[in-house]
């Protein structure tokens, strides 16, 4: 007979919003994982009912303050799709520039307050900080670029007031952005300096056959648009999502869970756009990670880390870019005619697919609103994560089990706020 | 937010909670969005209770509470009680703890009609039919307006509590922040309904520097004249309906906005009628 045992951690920290996890289990059979997500729901679908698609990217940005500038992008590509609205490829450039800072604010976050105490056995950032004080303060020097960078574009770099449905209220000059050059590259060089030093941490040996999703593009590393594919076959147009996936409530969480329909959980963010698109990083990252070790066949969720730095690689690299070849557009924003339909829109936010869906009325009045943010697609994935994790490690003493399954919700950067909801560990053991 | 708080003269580092209801997260990100001074703020308090950056839980009491959310379940509705007892001083942070934020849309609608829309079985979903901001339950010390809070009006409050001084934070209008940030003023210049000259400043007024109107981030400032704006807006074109919807976003729930967005339904539905 295994012995029963309890490991009960009241509130998961270092998550973006809070909430729950119970792991039941006799020796290595787990018999049962549930990912409670109490947090209170804010009913974003219900708001948005009568409301103008002008107003649009202001209030969707309020699902979230870590990644605003996701929600407005999927919710203004959504709306485009849906009145025929075809921008200029300056205003598409820019947005994926403003996009990039995103990345790169979230990213540095994730990594250096959130998930590197993990790898280093420190309780959190500001102990690690104690031991590693010029590193931890270059993790927030490249986050602070990044915000700045958000800033420039956005006036702001929670909630930012600029993006709107055909463009932009204002554009910068190439002026305005080459001021950004010089931070940018510092960036540059902080994110290198990241992805060699994370490249070094402890890894636990844990693998999965994740299918992973992403969106792909013809050319670019997916962020604003392209076609939602997996590693096992699928390839659609953003339309066809609700035909594939499908959403459904759970009791023990106000978050609903996705999967594939027919097959199950998939998983998305930076572990699936690394495996899916790695072609489309340009050589400079794609020989960073081959230094690393990194390859695209990675299916360890522990190295996510890794591949978060990476990616802040390669958007450092991509805001040079971008600012070297801006040009202005000929207008902020093109004219938006609304008329009656219904728009999709799929972006690739930090932590993955996010997905929005609007029936608008000739008016530009919403009827419906449909929102799936990437954590709530990836909670029964990281439910199954932990349930062979704790298989695989149930030999470990308590303490260390617990904290390996705090850090396996880590892995997944769990943006609770989007998915509404609350995150706390409970494991038992009977 | 008394001078008598005691913190200055003994070494005694002040304990500090920071609380998340229903709300975005963004306001306290905006205290670890303050790069450049976060880890000497850090280094000046005692983390108490901080659960988006450390697992460490120090006992109450504290001698500052920071609540981000507005109060939209019944747990909630309770634990804030417990909050309250647990700190000295307790400060609203942004327009979810200070006026119901966003989801106080609800509000105006039916609970159970919203819920039907987003889950399919809303009876397991635990809310209430409101969200209220937090001095609607529990008295509280300070309000830091804002979708989301200044950073520097969170360092100046900040400060001010290790200081023992009150915080200096202005209630006057965004008009204020726009002229001196050099705006032009778009709802006398270029005609865009603008809610600036009855919303409190604190933004930096962002939204007229970049061409567009306010809209009303930081909630109404004090002794605001709606009924006079409102006849402008009316002027420019803007329905009823269109004015409803100006007056309800981030802080509609606060008397002012709620006044007025409840007249202009009222004239919507006659129009209509």
């Amino acid at each position: 007979m295994s012995q029963t045992r309890t490991i009960k951690v009241d509130t998961l920290a270092r998550v973006e919003g809070e909430g729950s996890l119970y792991v039941r289990f006799s020796g290595s059979h787990v018999s049962e994982v549930k990912l409670r997500i109490p947090e209170p729901p804010r009913l974003f679908e219900g708001i948005l009912e009568g409301r103008s698609y002008e107003e649009l990217p202001d209030i969707v940005a309020r699902i979230c303050g870590i990644c605003p500038i996701a929600h407005q992008m999927s919710a203004i590509n959504a709306v485009e799709q849906a009145f025929g609205v075809a921008v200029h490829p300056s205003i598409r450039a820019l947005r994926r520039l403003f996009y990039c800072g995103e990345w790169i604010e979230s990213h540095a976050l994730h990594i250096y307050l959130l998930h590197a105490p993990d790898y280093l056995g420190y309780e959190d950032a500001i102990l690690l900080a104690r031991d590693h004080k010029a590193r931890v303060e270059a993790g927030l020097k490249l986050k602070k670029i990044g915000n700045d960078l958000m800033a420039l574009l956005g006036g702001r770099e929670i909630h930012p007031v600029s993006a709107c449905v055909g463009g932009f209220y204002k554009v910068p000059t190439a002026a305005d952005l080459r001021k950004m050059r010089g931070p940018l590259e510092e960036a540059l060089d902080l994110a290198v300096e990241t992805a060699r030093f994370v490249a070094g941490f402890e890894i636990p040996d844990f693998e999965q056959p994740y299918e992973f999703v992403a969106l792909r593009h013809q050319t670019e590393y997916a962020i604003n648009d392209g076609r939602v594919v997996s590693s096992k076959g699928l390839d659609i147009a953003v339309d066809q999502y609700l035909d594939h996936f499908v959403e459904r409530q759970v009791s023990h969480s106000h978050a609903l869970h996705s999967s594939i329909r027919g097959r199950g959980s998939y998983l998305v963010g930076p572990l699936a756009r690394f495996h899916l698109n790695f072609d489309r990083l340009p050589d400079s990252v794609r020989g960073l990670a081959n230094e690393l070790g990194m390859t695209p066949e990675c299916c360890n969720p522990f190295k996510g880390i890794i591949i978060r730095a990476l990616e802040t690689v390669f958007a450092c690299e991509e805001c040079l870019r971008l600012i070297d070849e801006y040009e202005p557009p000929p207008a902020p924003r093109v004219e938006v005619h609304p008329r009656a339909a219904v728009g999709q829109g799929c972006t690739e936010a930090p932590r993955g697919l996010l997905y929005h869906r609007y029936e608008l009325d000739e008016n530009g009045i919403i009827r419906t609103a449909r929102i799936i943010p990437p954590t709530a697609q990836s909670l029964k994935r990281m439910e199954e994560d932990l349930y062979f994790l704790v298989g695989k490690m149930a030999a470990l003493p308590t303490p260390e089990l617990t904290h390996r399954c705090e850090q396996a919700i880590r892995n997944y950067d769990p943006c609770i706020s989007c998915a509404t909801h609350y995150l706390q560990v409970t494991v038992e053991r009977e | 937010m008394k001078s008598e708080n005691g913190h200055g003269p003994s070494n005694h580092k002040p304990k500090i909670a920071i609380f998340k209801l229903a709300s975005c997260d963004g306001c306290q990100l905006t205290l670890l969005d303050a790069e450049e001074a976060l880890l000497d703020v850090l280094g000046a308090v005692e983390i108490a209770w901080f659960p988006e950056a450390t697992p460490r839980v120090l006992k109450p009491p504290y001698d500052l509470g920071l609540v981000e959310g507005s109060i939209t379940t019944h747990h909630d509705a309770e634990y804030i009680h417990q909050v309250r007892k647990q700190c000295r001083v307790l400060i609203a942070l942004g327009a979810c703890a200070t006026a119901g934020g966003i989801q106080a849309l609800r509000n105006f609608k039916d609970l159970g009609a919203t819920l039907r829309k987003v889950y399919t079985t809303p009876g397991s979903i635990s809310a209430l039919k409101m969200s209220t901001p937090i001095a609607d339950h529990v008295p509280v010390d300070f309000e830091l307006r804002g979708c989301p809070i200044s950073k520097a009006q969170l360092l100046e409050v900040l400060g001010a509590f290790l200081a023992g001084r009150k915080p200096n934070i202005p209630t006057g209008a965004v008009c204020t922040d726009c002229k001196r940030r050099g705006n032009t003023c778009v709802l006398v210049a270029q005609g865009t309904p603008c809610i600036g000259p009855v919303t409190q400043a604190g933004c930096g007024a962002i939204c007229p520097a970049w061409g567009r109107g306010c809209y009303g981030c930081f909630g109404p400032m004090e002794s605001a004249n709606t009924a006079s704006l409102r006849d402008r807006l009316v002027e420019l074109g803007q329905s009823e309906a269109d004015i409803a919807r100006t007056f309800r976003r981030f802080n509609a729930w606060t008397w002012p906005f709620r006044e007025i967005s409840e007249k202009a339904e009222r004239g919507a539905g006659e129009t209509r009628s």
